[in-house]
């Protein structure tokens, strides 16, 4: 029994040894930045080739605690790809701000430790210290520059608005207990749809526990430390946080919608629609008169939040598959973007706003069209990962009866075509101004590219695996 | 079946190869891209030849299934109306990239890459049996076309590359809200979500009269803003004024006619209870639109200015003459699509090479060229008449038949439509002969103007084929009206036998036999009993 949980849980295990490990290495190494860094890539391979492997091996361990394989296996691998992908483009930005540190590895894999297990927790507890983990590492990430101003405010602005929500969310799973008198998920289920003792606590309590996940997936109206925490951090983990940090309050979402909504469905899918139209319209509609590249990338990472809401919307299989779907297409080219932001962003804080990426494309070619790429791919222009994306979301939520969600995507996407386009417009368009120095692009960084892009081509042109794969959980 | 893979995949096929070439390299560039756009349309050649026109179906069709869970496949294949557009897109890009060759002086490997690019992404829209699919290639050619506005274009090029982009992104995001909602209601009615067309052609018509027109709705505010139809021809004049020569001639000869193609593939075929619920409505716009166009032509200071306004008016007769919904309006609409194709891109590649030569296109800054470019003249005036609608060359018959097809419509059913759309016709001449006065007789008093060279011998190899077209389409247009005849019949019979209308057709819809035969023109009286 002990064995085929050892097994089965590999990933989470896997990723808790490897990243007291890479702190041990700081500890004993002397200048090992470099060790630290082969080492936390290597480790998020075997963890993602681990959870790989875990995906048909669905069912429960370590007493029900957590769930194993399907969907959370699969959710696993977004975190490990988007974190290896942080960590080679990091690698060259934090040399080129005299930042690099092993401390940085070991944060990146503590963050994916605490993600694994948001992702694989099937009880509220075990949920719980999941988000902490992440959390505080995002903490800490967002104010790793600790000499720059703009980081440690955005670090202390997360941290105070986090610990917040992260209270709004014990409180929700205090009053679940209370009225379902169970904190495991399944159990949860099998309370709501029977007769419920004090049904005002269940929905006060699920209210409260959307409210904490939704700001850790930045959905209005709890989105407003977005711009400012994205914007203050170093670029690399913005990416990373955008990612990663979406997907992984996504894969708590979904266990505890789906588990909660026989409750009252009309009433919760509402409710999520809402959410999602609203944080759709928000984020777009704040993000058009961005001057900041970055801030840019904020705000429309606060839409994206709402698209993938969707799928809870939806509550149905096509709606689920499509956001574990949307979240893999989307680690991949907003990813790209934000290391893209930060190869051009170079040292210091400059070359962040669109005038700054005026005639990009006559310096760097090959730079600007994957921008462009990614910019399409993001507004969900065929044949990129983004659309067919948005694809498989509008479907399930107009399956489910929710055209009129479908119509505000519809509307909030031909909003976002408006900026995404602006970047394209300056990089290809416009005319550079001032003479710039000619920005280098390191080795690591563009690998990171050109696995942004491939994953950006792959997911548009050959969706059919992928969507097969991940409409086989549901 | 080759010949459809080898047409189909040559341009991109073609666009991986530029990619690939050093961009110093601009002969080299120049000469892959000319010669992979001649290739594919020597290979379409072969599809024209192998084309059964007896057959009113679809033909070379290929199945193959892309992603299995949401049956969205590569489906393609062609009836007679794609296999003339496909013959259109093939024939016109080699004259549209030679016309570049001149003009065209930065980024060259990204230019000619991105008129590959298009040109795949059009062949796509032609070829798409599948919804999903034509959605891909429909907004796939935004990406080439809003880069060739938007970096080879001129001075209000960010302005108008935008606009084009927004304008056409707004419709056709609505476009694919319907194909989900079609799919979704084929998994509901039909045993499993579907995007295959030629399932969804069986399922539509069967939804319920106060859903299908929102569906309808859907798909034309996509294929009426493209078109454009009048109010919503906005972008036009910006994108075709600012669009680089080979742009406005692509842009004008092709994809404004995947507007109005997609007018009849999807919302005449899929929703014929709402066309004729809508046809008196949009047909309304479209003679607004041919009267407006014309009108905003003749006080145009600007020549391509004109050019893209008599494109809103002769569009107007191509929407006029589907949503008659007659087989002699929907024949008329598909050969006036072929005729707008030849005649306006001829007179974009006129005005391009009066602008090659002056850098302007003021109306005012010209008088007196026939006599310093006389053989450019000939050229420009065949452009002209057959713009103008002179009988004898191909604009003529095209309106002739939409306007012949609008009267006898049981669907519109008044006259007025085709009373009011002709004079069109007279506006038509007016601004196109008041434009050809001004710029090219009257007495040579510009002294930019004295010593203009007459055409090379590139830009004639552009003009010539176009010539022989338009006289071949003039004069024998059956040779091409052939080939949509019967899968133009077929479409006709669905849409009477869905709205219950019973008329009896002519049973060739040719020229000489409409001209020759009035006694059919009795239509409207059959209906009525």
């Amino acid at each position: 029994m002990a064995t085929r949980d050892f097994l089965l849980s590999a990933p989470v295990l896997l990723i808790s040894f490897l990243a007291i490990g890479a702190i041990l290495l700081d500890a004993l190494i002397k200048y090992s930045t470099r060790v630290t860094f082969i080492f936390s890539v290597i480790g998020l391979t075997v963890t993602a080739i681990a959870a790989a492997v875990t995906i048909p091996h669905t069912g429960y361990a370590y007493a029900n605690m957590i769930t194993t394989g399907g969907y959370a296996a699969f959710f696993d691998i977004i975190f490990c790809i988007s974190a290896i992908m942080t960590i080679i483009a990091a690698r060259p930005y934090l040399e080129s701000h005299d930042f690099e540190h092993d401390e940085f590895y070991s944060l990146i894999l503590f963050c994916v430790g605490g993600m694994i297990l948001i992702s694989h927790a099937s009880n509220l507890l075990v949920l719980f210290i999941g988000v902490e983990v992440m959390s505080v590492c995002f903490y800490v990430l967002a104010g790793y520059f600790r000499t720059t101003t703009r980081s440690v405010e955005a670090a202390l602005k997360y941290f105070l608005l986090g610990a917040f929500s992260t209270g709004f969310m014990l409180y929700g799973m205090a009053l679940l207990y209370g009225s379902t008198g169970s904190l495991s998920i399944p159990a949860i289920h099998t309370a709501v749809q029977g007769t419920i003792q004090f049904p005002l606590l269940l929905i006060i309590g699920v209210g409260l526990l959307i409210i904490g996940l939704s700001f850790k997936i930045a959905a209005f109206p709890f989105h407003q430390w977005v711009p400012d925490v994205y914007e203050g951090s170093p670029t690399v983990v913005t990416g990373f946080m955008s990612t990663a940090g979406k997907a992984a309050a996504l894969s708590a979402l979904i266990p505890i919608i789906t588990a909660v909504m026989p409750a009252n469905p009309y009433k919760i899918q509402m409710l999520l629609a809402f959410i999602a139209g609203a944080t759709m319209l928000v984020g777009n509609i704040s993000a058009i008169s961005q001057t900041n590249v970055k801030r840019m990338l904020a705000y429309s990472s606060i839409a994206h939040a709402g698209y993938l809401m969707m799928g809870l919307v939806a509550n149905n299989s096509r709606g689920w598959s499509g956001m574990l779907y949307y979240s893999a297409a989307y680690t991949f080219m907003q990813l790209g973007a934000f290391v893209i932001v930060s190869i051009i962003e170079n040292d210091s804080d400059k070359n962040l706003t669109f005038e700054d990426y005026a005639g990009l494309s006559k310096d760097h070619p090959v730079l600007s069209a994957l921008m462009a790429i990614f910019m399409f791919s993001l507004a969900g222009i065929p044949p990129f990962a983004g659309f067919f994306g948005k694809y498989v979301l509008f479907s399930a939520t107009i399956e489910a009866g929710f055209t009129w969600l479908t119509i505000i995507a519809v509307i909030s996407s031909i909003i976002s075509v408006y900026f995404y386009i602006g970047l394209v417009v300056a990089m290809y368009f416009k005319d550079k101004e001032t003479g710039e120095p000619i920005i280098a692009v390191s080795g690591l960084a563009g690998i990171t590219l050109i696995a942004a892009t491939v994953g950006t081509f792959v997911l548009g042109f050959f969706p059919g695996f992928l969507d097969s794969l991940t409409k086989s959980f549901f | 079946m080759a010949a459809l893979f080898a047409t189909f995949f040559l341009p991109l096929l073609g666009f991986i190869a530029v990619m690939f070439i050093d961009r110093e390299q601009v002969r080299a560039i120049r000469f892959t891209t000319i010669s992979i756009s001649l290739v594919t349309f020597v290979v379409s050649l072969l599809l024209w030849a192998g084309f059964d026109h007896t057959n009113g179906g679809f033909q070379y069709r290929v199945d193959a299934l892309w992603i299995h869970s949401l049956d969205a496949g590569f489906r393609i294949g062609l009836d007679g109306m794609s296999l003339l557009l496909v013959m259109l897109t093939t024939f016109i890009m080699p004259i549209a990239i030679l016309s570049s060759f001149g003009s065209i002086v930065k980024r060259q490997k990204e230019y000619y890459a991105m008129l590959l690019l298009l040109e795949f992404g059009m062949l796509g829209v032609f070829l798409a049996l599948d919804t999903f699919l034509f959605y891909v290639f429909w907004e796939m050619i935004l990406i080439p076309m809003y880069f060739l506005i938007g970096i080879w274009g001129g001075k209000d090029r960010i302005y108008a590359a935008v606009k084009f982009f927004l304008y056409t992104i707004v419709g056709s995001l609505f476009m694919l809200v319907a194909i989900v909602w079609l799919g979704n209601y084929a998994a509901e009615h039909a045993g499993g979500f579907t995007t295959d067309l030629l399932k969804l052609r069986e399922i539509a018509p069967t939804i319920p009269f106060e859903t299908q027109k929102w569906l309808f709705l859907a798909f034309a505010a996509s294929f009426l803003i493209k078109v454009p139809l009048f109010p919503l021809h906005t972008w036009l004049p910006d994108a075709h004024v600012q669009a680089p020569t080979a742009g406005s001639v692509i842009l004008a000869a092709v994809l404004l006619k995947m507007g109005t193609y997609g007018l009849i593939r999807f919302n005449l075929e899929l929703f014929p209870q709402s066309s004729w619920a809508f046809a008196s409505v949009i047909c309304i716009l479209a003679v607004i639109g041919i009267i407006y166009g014309a009108l905003v032509a003749m006080v145009q200071t600007d020549i391509k200015k004109l050019v893209a306004y008599s494109s809103v008016s002769h569009l107007g007769f191509v929407v006029l003459g589907i949503f008659s919904m007659t087989a002699e309006g929907v024949q008329g609409a598909i050969i006036q699509m072929i005729n707008h194709g030849l005649s306006t891109g001829m007179l974009f590649l006129c005005v391009g090479v009066l602008y090659e030569r002056r850098h302007t296109r003021e109306i005012s800054e010209f008088g007196g060229i026939t006599k310093v470019m006389p053989v450019f003249s000939v050229f420009f005036a065949i452009a002209m008449f057959a713009s103008v609608g002179l009988p004898g060359l191909n604009g003529f018959v095209g309106e002739f038949l939409t306007l012949v097809g609008a009267f006898n419509s049981p669907f519109l059913n008044s006259p007025w439509y085709t009373i009011v759309a002709a004079t069109g016709v007279i506006f038509a001449a007016v601004y196109l002969l008041w434009m050809f006065q001004r710029v090219m007789y009257g007495t040579n008093d510009n002294p930019a103007n004295h010593h203009l060279p007459d055409l090379s011998r590139s830009e004639k190899w552009q003009l010539v084929p176009l010539v022989i077209f338009i006289v071949w389409l003039g004069v024998y247009p059956n040779t091409f009206m052939k080939m949509s005849e019967n899968s133009t019949r077929g479409l006709v019979g669905k849409i009477e036998e869905a709205n219950g209308k019973q008329v009896s057709f002519p049973q060739n819809i040719r020229m000489d036999e409409i001209i020759a035969a009035p006694e059919h023109k009795g239509h409207t009286e059959i209906i009525k009993k």
